[in-house]
């Protein structure tokens, strides 16, 4: 399916949405206003490629701490972010008891993310062997980084949804780096997405700095989940141009030269020049989404700078659930 | 009321509650058409099929992670973990995401699950086939801890467990099996996870204990009554949450308190117990807490005579007690 003019201009604004919000986080932390950021930035075209070719509201999200713009797309908001950046009252995805970015959001389907890296994987798995067990014709996309793939989790999870054929797709989102450690001390093969061959399901590599090529491939993924014929492995090829987060230093362990160059590769900057090329995005359009997005990011951020602190007696609790919510 | 094992009692309740929600199914090793290793689950394959009663790869951590993504999803499964000396691969979804999620999603997202682990030992089992693993789970806030003694409480307590909002983890005493028989109540009935219970009451000592090291208690206590000495009985029965004033009570009553159980006594639950008498009951005690427990040593040895050193048995509690009672 070919998309729209609209849809792409629609693409394109999801990702430099998420990409100045982002960008503001680091600020407000060099400024000192927050503690700690981990950025999306580099990983919009895999996000947003993804999420466009999903039904929020009907499926399901098991995401990890990079998926801002994913999350952006899934109905999280600016000012709910910047509740979690400052670690405020009635931030959204944990009541400000976790670190920003372990995202959740109940009302989209989003299940609530911890730091530990790969056990997303198996949530899914049991998220999609619920669907199939109930009948539904939703999926579940889980994300994780390159670097978790050699958690026993990752296989676990897969591997549940590979024997039984359950509407998942994993997309793993290879920025080539584990905070310091590249992927070749990670695994020694090229492609993450050739293991899916031992699992027993499609194993796609893609340009994960194509926003088009990702939803291509996401798109494919879901429709045999939603037939039934089972999860997908989609590797996007990406490349993280921050440190892993505000606490990390990446001129330690690579060159300003290589970051320089995939700089230049830029996910956005890629698709605007697409577009643009195409006469999709003319200028004035393009300075009224920044316009616009600045304003939001203002907003979001006055709007967290004036909320209040949570009390203590919600670090209290509740520990325990008096009821559950079902599906 | 008809007589019946332990295991029996177990099954009774997973039936009628597979019967009663569908969103109940079960999974774990050997579930299926074997009906596990124990037999716990024999005949369910039969009666709900393979979408309900799903035999899971050999893989721990994937039962219980995929237990949470399911039960995240609105379902409500019955996790087996085979052994509960191999629950230690699921610990980390165990501790960082079951028992986590609730607090940490600001409680939008529950986690009704149930695990059940044979434990214990004094079956030939070994290093490990004889863990008691209690403590570890005990000390995790939003998890529920139950070890039943006796079928009707076995039953009563599964079925409220398979209905609580919370993961459970129920450990069962594998010894007592179908060593335990007991009176179980015809219908529907629960028995609320929390309260602890006076099974023999008397005036000299009090003795706390779960599990098969209750059943021994009972008979200890019998043992002695010949002897004069009146022993109380406190069927632990839920570790966590822990009924204090049950515990309090008796304590308050007799001036003497004994703990039994079979894991070894360094860091052992009886501790917890202890600490609360010390604290809360200081000034009613008439002598030292009394603790028995298995020796310090890295596991049930497998030759008969080791493993009989090393369990607490009925001859070492009425000892303990005596001298508790004398003191």
């Amino acid at each position: 399916m070919e998309l729209s003019n609209e849809l792409m201009l629609e693409m394109y604004y999801a990702m430099l949405r998420s990409r100045r919000l982002d960008e503001r986080a680091w600020v407000l932390h060099r400024q000192g206003k927050i503690v700690f950021h981990i950025s999306g930035m580099g990983h919009e075209a895999s996000q947003v490629g993804a999420a466009f070719a999903l039904q929020v509201g009907k499926d399901w999200l098991s995401p990890y701490y990079r998926d801002l713009a994913l999350m952006l797309c899934f109905g999280f908001t600016p000012r709910e972010f910047m509740l979690s950046l400052y670690g405020k009252q009635g931030e959204v995805s944990s009541g400000a008891r976790q670190m920003p970015s372990h995202f959740g959001l109940r009302r989209a389907n989003v299940i609530s993310t911890g730091a530990p890296v790969a056990t997303q994987i198996p949530h899914a798995a049991g998220i999609g062997l619920g669907m199939k067990l109930r009948g539904a014709d939703s999926v579940v996309l889980t994300c994780i980084g390159e670097g978790s793939t050699s958690q026993g989790e990752w296989y676990e999870g897969l591997n549940w949804a590979a024997v039984h054929k359950l509407p998942v797709i994993c997309i793993v989102q290879n920025n080539q780096y584990a905070i310091s450690v590249p992927a070749h001390l990670q695994m020694a093969i090229a492609n993450v997405a050739d293991r899916a061959a031992a699992f027993g399901m499609p194993g796609v590599v893609v340009d994960g700095n194509d926003v088009l090529a990702m939803y291509h491939a996401v798109k494919e993924a879901v429709d045999r989940a939603r037939k039934g014929d089972g999860p997908t492995l989609i590797e996007s090829k990406t490349y993280r141009p921050v440190p892993h987060s505000s606490d990390d230093d990446d001129r330690s362990y690579r060159t300003r030269e290589e970051v320089e160059q995939w700089k230049k590769r830029d996910p956005i900057l890629r698709f605007k020049n697409h577009l643009e090329e195409k006469k999709i995005l003319a200028t004035k359009i393009n300075e009224d989404y920044e316009s616009k997005i600045r304003a939001e990011v203002d907003d979001a951020q006055k709007f967290a700078e004036a909320a209040p602190y949570p009390t203590i007696e919600w670090a209290m609790g509740p520990v325990y659930a008096t009821e559950a919510y079902h599906a | 009321m008809p007589e019946m094992t332990l295991i029996e009692a177990l099954r009774q309740a997973m039936d009628e509650e597979l019967a009663r929600d569908e969103c109940v199914f079960i999974t774990g090793e050997d579930v299926g058409p074997r009906g596990g290793v124990f037999r716990a689950t024999q005949g369910l394959f039969e009666k709900y099929g393979a979408k309900r009663i799903i035999d899971s790869p050999l893989a721990e951590l994937s039962i219980v992670g995929i237990g949470i993504g399911a039960a995240l999803y609105g379902m409500r499964p019955i996790c087996e973990i085979q052994f509960a000396d191999f629950i230690f691969p699921a610990f980390n979804q165990i501790l960082n995401e079951g028992a986590r999620m609730f607090y940490r999603s600001g409680g939008e997202w529950a986690v009704p699950m149930v695990i059940r682990a044979p434990y214990g030992g004094g079956v030939g089992g070994g290093l490990y086939h004889s863990q008691s693993v209690e403590s570890f789970f005990a000390h995790i806030p939003g998890l529920k801890v139950v070890i039943p003694s006796n079928p009707k409480d076995a039953k009563g307590l599964l079925k409220s467990a398979v209905r609580d909002p919370n993961p459970v983890i129920f450990l069962e005493p594998k010894k007592g099996y179908r060593l335990i028989k007991g009176q179980v109540p015809e219908g529907e009935y629960t028995i609320p996870i929390g309260p602890a219970n006076v099974s023999r009451e008397g005036s000299d000592l009090s003795v706390y204990a779960y599990g098969i090291m209750h059943h021994y208690c009972l008979q200890a206590a019998e043992k002695i009554a010949s002897e004069g000495i009146s022993v109380e009985v406190i069927d632990i029965r839920t570790l966590l949450p822990l009924d204090k004033t049950t515990i309090l009570n008796s304590v308050k009553k007799t001036g003497k308190a004994l703990i039994v159980h079979e894991d070894n006594l360094t860091g052992g639950y009886g501790g917890e117990i202890a600490a609360i008498i010390a604290d809360e009951a200081f000034t009613d005690l008439d002598a030292p807490v009394r603790r028995l427990g298995a020796p310090d040593i890295p596991g049930v040895p497998f030759s008969h005579p080791l493993q009989d050193w090393f369990m607490p048995n009925v001859e070492k509690i009425a000892t303990a007690m005596r001298e508790l009672a004398n003191y």
